[in-house]
């Protein structure tokens, strides 16, 4: 048994790491194109909500105290306590989606969209495309990661009812552990995106 | 704890005499147990059960029909445009070929199908599905369900391909630059997002195979007991867990950009279209290495088997394979040279490219060092692993002319270059892959191919693929550029020995194609280890029973150890 959740460790490290690369390359980019209008995305960032940046900060690093609380509540034997960390998860991962919502709907009403919908007045530099870009990035990088989230969502729900159904104990928390591994990363991913899109002045 | 296998001098002088002795009676010495009635092939019947089995071997079966079916597609679309180019006016039999239009799409489609349909699944998919489980021991991976889900995500990639190529097709070469790739008409979307599907199919193996090489190893296999297949694919699936995401993302903007113009490649938009090319490359060159390593992980099984003689510098074979796949990383460049980089990037990637080739020639020299003075017999496996040494060195050294920049400079984009990688993906991956399929022909099936026939197939293999591509050597230097349908009226004779030696490496390859189909059609009567090999895939049955092995083996030897076994004494 060991030795299966060994190698299912291994597994998902390495799930972990395509998850890496494939953020990455978004990284490179956005870093490649800040170099190429730099006062636009410094203009740009500031129509972002650096408040609402913030409270998902804190969300989503709640929740991944909450996630591990749960791992350690299936490594000890307790069914109620896991099932409780489990949701309150989700409830976190929802909260993040909310204010989420708020931010795009806000975006979308000031006209901050990617590419050639972007049709915001007002910039110093009218006519640059660097604020269009800014915002492709902005909505692909957060998009992309929005869909982890509801991806995370799904995984967190299955795992909450089968730990309801008394599927995870000591002896075998497996599940548990892994989605908690894919929801750290998920986490990490904010806390790269975070400083990089509401705080770079 | 592992035995050391001989008892005294007077054997080890008297091993190559037995030797040979107890491997032409094939089998008798290994396989003394009768041939079980149950084996993975028919332990389970019907459609269903081939449809839903997490069986390693049944999977790498399905590959490999799979992966063969595309090789015959994209050879179609490769004999397709060789024709087109038979004469400057396009003609056979007074009629025009194909049009302008047409022929682009073909060269983009056989580059679609052989890179991301065949290759890439080629050798790891159908032969180290099958074969490396049984190398290190295992019943099977680590994760045979997800080995399921890459079988079908490879599935419903490739039919996403074929989709597209009855709606419009594309049209762009296979390595869709931008800005054509995010303005022209054809169907670029639904053929990189097939490219995108097959793509998870190989990060879904790549993350199998690490595991399963990490955890599945048999007591007494350490990572340096491990036949150097193992470690060759082993180095594979590192580089399609890193790299493929990379390509995922690149296609997952080419499609954003081509639907809602992002502006990240378009320069109309303040994109860069340069970018692209670095984003694509930085997968797509370490792609190159997935589909190399794997052949070259054949080849050290096939030359010690058929030089019945250790492998020299096992060591060097093995950290070569990993600095491949490390150092692959690093020069995506050098396929930019000309694209407008800076001159410090060009002559960074330039050297770094001249430093990836060093772990190739490490092996190429290991190579020939353990033929040397070894007891060699050429069945076609080993025919197969001889042309893969000439015909893996001329392409491997026409990279090195490619890497130097003032040479590039004449070179990049004509014929040079499609001769080059022809010779490094056919010549060598395409070879490597048909001499291991001789090779474990008789594990898979349990059934021997006719070596007459093999051995013309390859012969005529040879010579075809030489007239075919060799000649297009110089018809780069001359300045024949790549991917055009046109062409000036000095390139026609190449261009005719070309077509037509497409012919000849067409026959090869369907003789080799009827050989093997022709074995199905004996009994099942192939010894468990035709070859004599040392390896552990030999002491299961041919074929193996679902489970691979009646018991769980113990590693007791050395790899390649050629020495007779210890007499069992009762």
């Amino acid at each position: 048994m060991e030795q299966q959740f060994d190698t299912v460790k291994i597994g998902m490290w390495l799930f972990l790491a395509t998850e890496v690369l494939l953020f990455g390359g978004l990284f490179v980019g956005f870093g490649l194109m800040q170099q190429r209008y730099p006062r636009e995305f410094v203009e740009a960032h500031e129509y972002l909500q650096r408040s609402l940046g913030a409270l998902n900060t804190t969300v989503l690093l709640f929740s991944s105290w909450t996630m591990v609380m749960g791992v350690l509540a299936a490594k000890t034997n307790n069914k109620k306590r896991l099932v409780f960390f489990l949701i309150l998860t989700i409830i976190c991962a929802f909260i993040f989606l909310g204010v989420k919502y708020f931010e795009y709907s806000h975006k979308y009403e000031e006209g901050l969209l990617p590419g050639h919908f972007y049709s915001h007045k007002g910039d110093s530099i009218p006519g640059s495309h660097g604020y269009a870009t800014f915002f492709s990035f902005y909505f692909m990088m957060t998009g992309l990661h929005g869909i982890h989230i509801l991806v995370g969502i799904g995984l967190l729900a299955w795992i909450a009812i089968r730990a309801n159904r008394g599927e995870f104990s000591e002896a075998y928390y497996t599940p548990v552990d892994l989605v908690g591994l894919y929801w750290h990363l998920v986490d990490l991913i904010w806390i790269y995106l975070f400083p990089l899109y509401y705080l770079i002045s | 704890m592992r035995g050391r296998g001989i008892e005294s001098i007077e054997q080890d002088q008297n091993a190559t005499v037995r030797d040979m002795e107890h491997t032409l009676t094939s089998g008798q010495r290994i396989a003394d147990h009768p041939r079980p009635l149950k084996n993975y092939l028919n332990n389970d019947k019907g459609i269903w059960s081939w449809m839903s089995t997490v069986d390693h071997k049944r999977i790498g079966v399905m590959y490999l029909v799979g992966v063969m079916s595309a090789f015959l597609m994209g050879g179609t679309f490769a004999l397709l445009v060789r024709l087109s180019l038979l004469n400057p006016k396009h003609m056979i039999f007074g009629k025009v070929i194909m049009d302008a239009e047409t022929y682009n799409r073909m060269f983009t489609l056989h580059g679609v199908v052989m890179v991301f349909v065949f290759i890439i699944p080629s050798v790891p998919a159908a032969l180290g599905n099958f074969i490396m489980p049984l190398m290190i021991g295992a019943k099977d991976v680590a994760f045979p369900r997800l080995n399921l889900a890459s079988f079908y995500l490879w599935v419903t990639g490739t039919v996403m391909a074929l989709t597209c190529m009855v709606t419009g097709a594309v049209d762009t070469g296979w390595t869709f630059y931008t800005p054509y790739s995010t303005t022209t008409t054809t169907n670029v979307s639904l053929m990189t997002m097939a490219a995108f599907v097959l793509g998870f199919s190989s990060i879904f193996t790549g993350i199998n195979f690490v595991a399963t090489v990490h955890k599945l190893r048999c007591p007494g296999m350490g990572f340096f007991d491990m036949p150097l297949f193992v470690w060759g694919i082993y180095a594979t699936a590192i580089i399609q867990v890193l790299a493929t995401p990379v390509l995922g993302i690149t296609l997952v903007l080419l499609v954003l950009e081509r639907t809602f113009q992002i502006g990240i490649f378009d320069s109309r938009i303040g994109g860069d279209p340069v970018l692209f090319q670095h984003f694509f490359w930085f997968y797509s060159h370490p792609a190159v290495y997935i589909m190399i390593l794997p052949g070259m992980a054949i080849i050290s099984e096939l030359i010690p088997t058929f030089s019945r003689k250790t492998m020299f510098g096992y060591r060097a074979i093995a950290y070569s394979s990993i600095a491949l796949a490390l150092l692959g990383f690093l020069v995506w460049g050098h396929h930019m040279f000309v694209a407008g980089q800076s001159e410090l990037a060009t002559v960074i990637f330039s050297a770094l490219t001249y430093l990836v080739a060093i772990p190739s020639g490490i092996k190429v020299f290991n190579w020939l060092a353990t033929m040397y003075k070894g007891n060699i017999t050429m069945e076609t496996p080993m025919c197969y692993a001889v042309a893969f040494l000439l015909l893996f060195t001329i392409g491997g050294l026409t990279g090195i002319f490619l890497g130097s920049l003032s040479t590039d400079v004449h070179l990049t984009d004509t014929y040079f270059v499609v001769a080059h990688f022809h010779f490094v993906m056919m010549g060598g991956t395409v070879t490597a892959f048909i001499g291991g399929l001789f090779y474990w022909w008789p594990k898979i099936t349990g059934r021997m191919y006719s070596e007459f026939w093999g051995r013309i197939g390859c012969a005529l293999y040879f010579v075809g693929f030489n007239l075919t591509f060799l000649s297009q050597f110089f018809m780069g230097g001359q300045g024949m550029p790549r991917r055009y349908y046109n062409y000036l009226d000095m390139y026609a004779p190449i261009h005719r020995i070309s077509t037509m030696g497409s012919w000849v490496l067409a026959a090869g390859l369907f003789t080799t194609l009827f050989t093997l189909l022709a074995s199905l059609r004996k009994p099942m009567d192939a010894p468990d280890n035709p070859w004599g090999g040392t390896t552990l895939e030999w002491k299961a049955a041919s074929p193996p029973i679902t489970h691979n092995f009646e018991t769980q083996p113990v590693l007791e030897r050395e790899p390649y150890d050629y020495r007779p076994e210890p007499v069992a004494h009762s």
